[in-house]
């Protein structure tokens, strides 16, 4: 027991005598390691702000439109237009953005005329829960499915699984939604075919039920392209020397596999699970648009028609920083599993 | 992706057992006799307000959702197209027409408990006049010279010139309490219903407001659930989730509600006109004959039917047959391809002319610039269909004025008097129509008015001064437990009240 548990590490980490628990040894460096990528997500954030307040006024239109219509007269655009401040210079409009921001104060929206900060956590209790429950549902699916097809490659069902998550990246997420909701919600009457409770979390068997399919609709599809990942990921395992290693020192297939495979497989899975994340709350935008759910997504979609600035400019800076932290606790994550990573960046800095 | 979402929902009809068509007008009919009165009326629309107070740009929803529910005025425009008494009890005019004295309804009261009084309804009509005021009222409303709360029970108003139309204008001016603090994510008005829930993006739930002055609503409550896309909102009503949708604006879904039973498909009148708007100062459509020329070259019917089937009315002018100023106009430039040629010769275009039309990119105006384009290729007329955002359409077209023809909806009821304005987009300008449309206003009575109205309606007909393609269909579909609700939806409104749903 104990010669296995050294020989796990002493394989990837070329040292001896390390455990799990080392990380607390090697605090220092994880500290550091974290204060920089800290440091380097908060310049991220700052330049995708400038960018985005660029690229938004590059865009044709004028959010004092959204607050007119026909038969407004020119007092009345005029009025509006100072209402939004898109009569003001460009050069005014971006310093009142950046000090607003460097505030954490992501202003009011042009058009609902609501602080934007507290719609956003109203639309993130929809966006959330439907991104994390996805994402774990399609985990549950594709890590048993991907290891048990690519240690069964041989037999029929591990073939099939194969071929069936290929299917699954190839059709688009809005069209599994849709064919759900016929068959679901139109036909067996199971599932509310969309919209989200007026009382939202108030009642929660509500919220779930209104949710499931929705959820349903990005698991298929994400836990097809991940299925993809862990099944290459164990495949390499498998051919590992390290894994012969073990099972020459008497350990048994299935015990070598949990023992050492699942870590060392886990490092490149898990960089994509953070992509897949990222992409997960993204890509609700288009769930959400088929599923009628009140979430960032849909919220940002309207901003944009409207062309509601302080919205578009919140969602997208909550969002960016809810990508950026995904892809720092992904990475944090990588580190805390292989000691290489640690090694390195703690040795560089 | 929406082409696909719709293709889904025609898939739906082959699962709709078709036994018999429902007949509109019977509302429901048998809904009446076992109503329960604690039932909640789930509402579909696809207009979701963008904020709560409609003098500060809420959009058309606001008055879906508020104008009679939540807040009343002076007056009410009836379903029916009347103008009846709400908060007024009654009013005097004076022989010259240019004072009006309002009693108001006793005992009414805010949601908040404050009582009605005559200072409320005085900042209720300057909230809409004020400097910022959003409201589509705030141009016919200028007109108010003063208004004075002469007791807490009467008011004054005070006009510069005559204007018939001031009760009407004054169904639009919400009476909103003077102490009221947020109106764009609260209320409080004095309507059956009160302000319960706004979840953005989502719904609007009202509950009924106990101390309501006047009838008590037949229902337990309304809850508007907002939809972004018709597929879904067809959806909801066929999954039971909403019992009403208030404006149904997919024409291919109306099929699997007409042949079932368990709903009902009611066609009321409507005042949204699709309009081919050119613009009247330029080249050539500065040009009368080429207005004429390109309306005759047009088959409206065969273009109405292509996108909605047996519904929709034909209009040969800008009036819908519910304003008191129609008249049947559509002989005046019918379609005669022949005729369009040699208009166009006479004009001096022989051999036609190219020009962009600049096409809103939602529905249904793509749909209708590529029929346009076909049909007027026939006559050597080649159109370039450019398609641009509702918001750009704003800037480029409605405020910048640099376009040569357009695609429009418009929707409001009474709207002639655009072409009174010779500064609106479409830049129509005859200064006989400007003149009847200014001094029908300040007629001594409605019969003047009509005349001079009608009068101004057959002119801009035969000036062909805009293409008036159709009247869009007012299609409300419920399932068959519910009755009593509005068909027409004048200007948009929606008034919950008189729903009632059978029990289970």
């Amino acid at each position: 027991m104990s010669r296995l548990r050294r020989l796990t590490f002493a394989v990837p980490n070329g040292k001896t005598g390390s455990d799990f628990s080392g990380i607390a040894l090697r605090e220092a460096p994880i500290l550091v390691y974290i204060a920089r990528r800290l440091a380097i997500l908060f310049f991220s954030l700052l330049a995708a702000c400038v960018v985005l307040f660029i690229l938004l006024r590059l865009l044709p239109g004028d959010p004092a439109n959204s607050l007119i219509s026909v038969g407004a007269d020119e007092a009345q655009i005029a009025a509006a237009r100072r209402q939004v401040g898109s009569d003001l210079p460009l050069a005014q409009q971006f310093l009142q953005f950046i000090t607003s921001l460097v505030r954490f104060d992501l202003g009011t929206s042009f058009v609902s005329r609501t602080p934007v900060l507290p719609e956003i956590m109203d639309r993130l209790a929809v966006t959330l829960p439907l991104t994390v429950l996805s994402f774990l549902l399609a985990l549950v699916i594709a890590l048993p499915l991907g290891i048990l097809s690519a240690v069964k490659a041989d037999r029929w069902y591990g073939a099939a699984i194969s071929v069936v998550s290929q299917l699954g990246i190839a059709i688009p997420v809005f069209w599994v939604g849709i064919l759900l909701v016929t068959l679901f919600a139109v036909n067996l009457r199971l599932f509310p075919s969309g919209g989200f409770p007026p009382r939202g979390w108030d009642t929660p068997v509500e919220a779930l039920r209104t949710l499931f399919l929705p959820i349903l609709t990005i698991a298929i599809v994400m836990s097809a392209s991940l299925l993809r990942y862990v099944r290459s990921a164990t495949q390499d395992v498998l051919g590992s020397d390290y894994l012969r290693t073990a099972r020459a020192l008497g350990s048994g297939f299935s015990e070598a596999l949990v023992r050492h495979g699942i870590r060392n497989g886990a490092v490149p899975v898990m960089s994509i699970l953070g992509i897949e994340l990222a992409t997960a709350l993204l890509g609700a935008v288009v769930v959400e648009r088929v599923f009628n759910l009140p979430g960032l997504g849909s919220m940002l979609l309207l901003a944009i028609e409207q062309r509601d600035y302080p919205n578009i400019q919140g969602v997208l800076f909550i969002s960016t920083l809810l990508v950026l932290l995904i892809g720092f606790l992904a990475d944090l994550g990588q580190r805390l599993v292989d000691p290489r990573l640690r090694e390195s960046r703690g040795a560089r800095s | 992706m929406t082409a696909s979402l719709k293709e889904t929902g025609l898939g739906f009809r082959s699962l709709t057992i078709t036994v018999a068509f429902a007949l509109w007008g019977a509302t429901g009919a048998m809904a009446q006799d076992n109503a329960d009165p604690s039932a909640v009326i789930r509402v579909g629309s696809l207009y979701e307000p963008q904020n709560l107070d409609n003098t500060a740009g809420a959009g058309q929803g606001i008055n879906e959702a508020f104008n009679g529910n939540v807040y009343e005025g002076l007056f009410q425009l009836t379903d029916d197209g009347d103008v009846v008494a709400k908060l007024a009890s009654g009013f005097e005019m004076s022989e010259d027409g240019l004072t009006y004295t309002f009693t108001l309804q006793p005992d009414v009261t805010f949601h908040s408990g404050d009582p009605l009084t005559a200072a409320d309804v005085k900042s209720s009509i300057e909230r809409v006049t004020a400097e910022g005021s959003q409201s589509s009222r705030k141009r016919t409303l200028a007109n108010i010279e003063s208004i004075e709360a002469k007791d807490d029970n009467t008011v004054v108003v005070t006009l510069k010139e005559r204007s018939i139309s001031l009760p009407y204008n004054l169904s639009y001016v919400w009476i909103v309490n003077d102490a009221a603090k947020d109106l764009t994510s609260g209320e409080d008005g004095t309507g059956p219903y009160k302000l319960d829930n706004w979840r953005r993006g989502s719904s609007i739930t009202l509950s009924p407001y106990e101390n309501y002055w006047g009838e008590k609503p037949k229902n337990g409550g309304v809850t508007f659930s907002y939809f972004k896309e018709a597929t879904a909102l067809n959806n909801a009503l066929l999954t039971g989730a909403v019992d009403i949708i208030t404006s149904v604006q997919s024409p291919d879904s109306l099929m699997q509600f007409q042949d079932n039973p368990s709903f009902v498909v009611t066609d009321g009148q409507s005042t949204t006109k699709e309009v081919l708007a050119y613009n009247d100062r330029v080249a050539p459509f500065d040009n009368v004959k080429v207005r004429k020329a390109v309306a005759r070259a047009i088959d409206r019917k065969r273009l109405l039917n292509s996108i909605w089937g047996e519904y929709g009315t034909l209009i040969g002018s800008f009036v819908p047959p519910t304003d008191p100023w129609y008249v049947d106009l559509n002989d005046v430039d019918a379609y005669d391809p022949e005729s369009a040629k040699a208009l166009l010769a006479e004009a001096g275009y022989a051999d036609g002319f190219t020009f962009t039309l600049d096409t809103p990119n939602y529905d249904p105006h793509p749909i209708v610039a590529q029929f346009l384009q076909n049909e007027l290729a026939k006559v050597g007329i080649k159109v370039n269909i450019n398609i641009i955002t509702a918001n750009e359409w704003y800037t480029k077209i409605y405020q910048a004025h640099d376009f040569q023809a357009t695609l429009q909806e418009h929707v409001n009821h009474r709207d002639i008097v655009f072409y009174g304005n010779p500064n609106f987009y479409w830049g129509y300008n005859n200064p006989q129509v400007v003149e009847l449309i200014a001094s029908a206003e300040a007629s001594g009575s409605e019969a003047e008015r009509d005349e001079k109205l009608t009068e101004a309606n057959r002119i801009i007909a035969e000036d062909a001064a805009s293409g008036w393609l159709y009247l869009y269909p007012q299609i409300v579909v419920s399932t068959a437990s519910v009755s009593g609700y509005p068909v027409n939806g004048l200007n948009s409104q929606f008034f919950a009240y008189d729903i009632a749903k059978q029990a289970r």
